[in-house]
């Protein structure tokens, strides 16, 4: 075992009384307001709880509660996280409840969802939790007992004496053990000895979601609660001028249209205040039947916004932002792209002499590609519960950062940080989007206008048109080979609306002699966001698509053509700042050629390859696809992934099923356009959703088994779909597929 | 306003609402029945889908006029203790992530296997087509389906 010290803020651990004894714990006391319902059938709750530390209390009979900390939006960690807290506190599964915990980050540590970084960055805190907690139960047993703490065990919730054969379960000990103080060293168990962590459990929110029980955002219900819309402006570009209300205001249960403005003069803007259109019309009423008709009579006039520039005080930084004032439209959105791609951009990288390389070069091989705008479209669209009384706020939303907000309400409503109450409720799908809480402040100060609780929801069209995009990106490629068909430079230049791209370090760099990375970028009104692993979800699927096609330039398989490039990066790399690891980089693309039976492909099965690396693991795909009545069908997907040690196994096959479908459906249909500055595609009638039909018949995920600590896996999977899909399909076709997304409006090929 | 009178889950309801008012909202605002989602409203996603008759319906587009006396299903009733084989074969793939779309994929699949006891995969495709998953787990509500067909 290894023996560690409890690094954590002493307060996480702080000492209660009993809750239903004394009503009062030190500094805890919210806790006291959730209410521990049994996730499991058949579970009877405890007459007394005994609050271990935050994240942890234990009911006279047994029964455990763990306040899991982070956002839940589908990734299962409010199964996978209390898994850490109850393998080290060798706890009975069986007997274990998961709360949400409230925003408190002062108890809870970082509570934010997004870049893949949840188990990763629980995977200490989360086992030290569980691990003291087990050390002051058997300090409690060993005081009762009268003998060294050494000599007492436990399994499933139980203390044991062997030598005496005595035994207590931890029920009976948690009332002592919640008055000791906080070890100050525990010790972790070796991967071996994991009983929880490695072995498969069932969500546990299964049994709620299958019987459609209230937890989403959207489903939050409070007495009194009135029900509010916005009307944004129908183009990135314009703002409200004026708005009339009266024929909505007279629509039956209405009770008041207003415009809001979101952001205070002298605010200044995090990384996540991004909004385009803060100058809003809200419309509230009894019901959302009668807002939306009522929303429908509001006779608004628009006036644009014109060029500004303005500063974002972010984790960079603070940084300038211009936005343009013209009406943007797909169509020049491609031709800027176009021409920027043939101009100089910011050298990032440059190793050995690219320009030497490229001139003497007997062959140059260049590629372009194209990613559109993407919207997130989450099940779920964007909604929030607040309720202003006075210098206070109590907010329920779906949030995958509530932290990031808390400045921004202050700001706006004018009222003190610490007055700020966060629940954060499941997300019905965030992928990226719901860091961005706009939709917050919005409800809060419409709240605070009518002063009435408020549940804020924006329609489908709403949200599929508020903005917060993926961006839309354009890279370059070139190789040189010189006659010898040897490799001898990659040059690569990629940008994007409004954003690069880019990730100089990444494969292929290290592995080349000759190496240039370069960038640009084109401002826009268009506002953008995280979605699911930024940047590589584009750069990947481009990369891979030209290794690919320079493998088969080169008469070379497309898997040796990157373990080659990977084994010399390994012996002898280029640069110093390569950011992967080309051992676990080539085990994934080793793992999945054994799985996937590479080269024994039989029939009319076309297959593409493609791996990538991004926050901090490793993905590999083989997808198999036929064309069937001209469209192609995704027959097989065979996936590697390198994470490190897998938690909750067969939830995390279920995640990278679920990025290869979503990648899969973005390649072949995702894209939002634009024309004067309007999105065109304001629901699923127009924007194309993957559906089960364009599924893969059948996804067989593997992990690469080590000791390693976590790594991320929400998003790794995800980026290289793109690169796999589009390889087969030029097996299938004989075209190569440069332009997401690869269907689009035409439907039929081969 | 108008007063209807609604069976739904085998109770009766009675409310006062806007004729025009979809059963969506009939369920969700008034009768605090949020189980069934809004998704797109114009009946492209499936979230809302709820059983009328047995039948799987829209409930986004289906106004509470047009109802009658026709009986009422949604995900709260289609079993008294979430045992329906629908929902037994859900959680044994655990074909959910963020649950969001779950309960009208619950309630469509439910309608479907009721008439179609047997499916083959091109049929289960074709029911579920106008069912939208963000998250991707098509291939695991494909074999919940075929689990519980098998369950009967």
């Amino acid at each position: 075992m290894a023996k560690i010290k409890t690094s954590l803020d002493r307060r996480t651990f702080l000492k209660a009384t009993s809750i239903a004894g004394g009503g009062m714990m030190i500094g805890l006391g919210y806790l006291s307001s959730c209410k521990s319902e049994p996730t499991v059938e058949g579970l009877v709750m405890p007459k007394e709880w005994y609050q271990i530390n935050s994240y942890l209390r234990i009911g006279d009979n047994g029964v455990i509660t763990i306040f899991t900390p982070n956002p839940e939006f589908g990734q299962n960690i409010r199964t996978s996280m209390p898994m850490l807290i109850a393998e080290e506190l060798d706890a009975d599964w069986d007997r274990v409840i998961v709360e949400q915990a409230p925003y408190h980050e002062k108890d809870f540590g970082n509570q934010f969802t997004g870049g893949s970084r949840g188990i990763m960055s629980r995977w200490d805190t989360l086992r030290m939790v569980g691990a003291t907690a087990r050390q002051m139960l058997r300090q409690a047993a060993a005081k009762a007992w009268n003998v060294t703490v050494d000599e007492i065990t436990t399994e499933a919730s139980v203390l044991y004496h062997k030598a005496s054969g005595r035994s207590a379960s931890y029920g009976e000990m948690a009332s002592a053990a919640s008055k000791l103080p906080v070890p100050e060293e525990v010790e972790l168990k070796a991967v071996k000895d994991f009983k929880i962590i490695g072995k498969s459990r069932k969500n546990v929110d299964g049994p709620s979601i299958v019987t459609g029980k209230s937890m989403f955002g959207l489903d939050y219900e409070k007495e009194g609660m009135l029900i509010a819309m916005i009307q944004h402006p129908p183009a990135f570009g314009l703002t409200l001028d004026s708005v009339d209300a009266s024929e909505a205001k007279a629509m039956p249960g209405i009770k008041d249209v207003f415009p809001i403005s979101c952001f205070k003069d002298d605010f200044e803007k995090g990384s996540f205040d991004t909004t385009a259109f803060p100058e809003l019309v809200a419309v509230v009423g009894n019901s959302t039947w009668e807002v939306m008709q009522a929303k429908k009579k509001l006779k608004t006039a628009w006036k644009p916004v014109g060029a500004f520039t303005e500063t974002i005080n972010g984790f960079r930084g603070k940084t300038t932002r211009n936005v343009p004032g013209e009406l943007e439209s797909t169509a020049g959105h491609k031709a800027k792209m176009e021409a920027q791609a043939g101009m100089p951009g910011k050298v990032l990288r440059r190793d050995g002499n690219p320009e030497s390389a490229f001139k003497q070069a007997a062959r140059v091989f260049e590629r372009s590609y194209s990613a559109p705008f993407l919207a997130h479209n989450c099940m779920e669209p964007v909604n929030a519960y607040a309720h202003v009384e006075g210098d206070k706020v109590k907010i329920a939303a779906p949030l995958q950062a509530p932290s990031t907000i808390v400045p921004t309400l202050a700001s706006s409503l004018g009222i003190p940080e610490e007055n700020i109450e966060i629940d954060v409720l499941r997300m019905g799908g965030g992928f990226g989007r719901k860091i961005y809480a706009h939709y917050v402040v919005e409800a809060a100060l419409i709240s605070q206008k009518v002063n009435r609780p408020v549940k804020l929801m924006y329609t489908r069209e709403d949200d599929m048109t508020a903005g917060i995009y993926r961006p839309t990106y354009h890279v370059r490629y070139r190789a040189a080979l010189d006659k010898n068909n040897n490799l001898t430079a990659i040059h690569v230049k990629a940008g994007g609306i409004p954003e690069s791209p880019l990730f100089a370090n990444r494969f292929p760099a290290g592995s080349v002699d000759n190496y240039l990375a370069e960038e640009w970028s084109i401002d826009s009104n268009i506002t953008i966001g995280a979605f699911r692993a930024p940047r590589s979800n584009f750069m990947a699927g481009a990369e891979q698509a030209f290794l690919d096609e320079l493998a088969e330039t080169l008469g070379k398989d497309p898997i040796e053509f990157r373990l080659d490039l990977l084994q010399r990066a390994k012996e002898n790399p280029v640069g110093e700042n390569n950011d992967y690891d080309a051992d676990r980089y080539a085990g994934v693309l080793k793992l999945v050629r054994e799985k996937s039976d590479w080269g024994k492909t039989e029939g009319k099965v076309h297959r593409g390859v493609s791996a990538y690396f991004c926050h901090n693991s490793y993905a590999a795909h083989v997808l198999d696809l036929t064309i069937e009545k001209g469209k192609p069908v995704v027959q097989k997907v065979s996936c590697a992934i390198d994470c490190g040690i897998v938690v909750n196994p067969d939830a995390a096959v279920n995640m990278a099923e679920g990025a290869i479908v979503d990648g899969i459906g973005n390649a072949l249909f995702g894209g939002m356009t634009f024309k004067d500055g309007a999105p065109e595609k304001q629901n699923f009638d127009r924007y194309q959703m993957i559906r089960m039909p364009d599924a893969p018949k059948e996804i067989d995920v593997h992990f690469v088994q080590n000791e390693i600590k976590p790594t991320g896996l929400g998003e790794p999977p995800f980026p290289p779909i793109f690169g796999a899909l589009a390889n087969a399909l030029y097996q299938a076709t004989g075209k190569r597929y440069y332009d997401q997304p690869f269907l689009g409006d035409e439907q039929v090929m081969g | 306003m108008a007063d209807f009178n609604l069976k739904i889950n085998g109770k009766k309801y009675r409310v006062d609402v806007d004729p025009s008012t979809p059963i969506l909202w009939v369920l969700r605002d008034h009768l605090k029945l949020v189980g069934t989602k809004y998704g797109c409203g114009i009946a492209q996603c499936g979230a809302c889908t709820i059983h009328l008759d047995g039948t799987a319906m829209r409930s986004c587009i289906l106004p509470v006029s047009v109802v009658g006396d026709k009986a009422i299903t949604t995900i709260e009733g289609l079993s008294e203790n979430g045992d329906h084989p629908v929902q037994k074969a859900w959680i044994e793939h655990d074909a959910y992530q963020c649950g969001y779309c779950q309960a009208g994929q619950i309630m469509n699949a439910a309608a479907f296997l009721e008439a179609h006891p047997n499916p083959s995969e091109e049929e289960i495709e074709a029911a579920m087509r106008g069912n939208i998953c963000r998250c991707g787990t098509y291939t695991r509500i494909k074999a919940a389906i075929k689990t519980a067909a098998k369950m009967g």
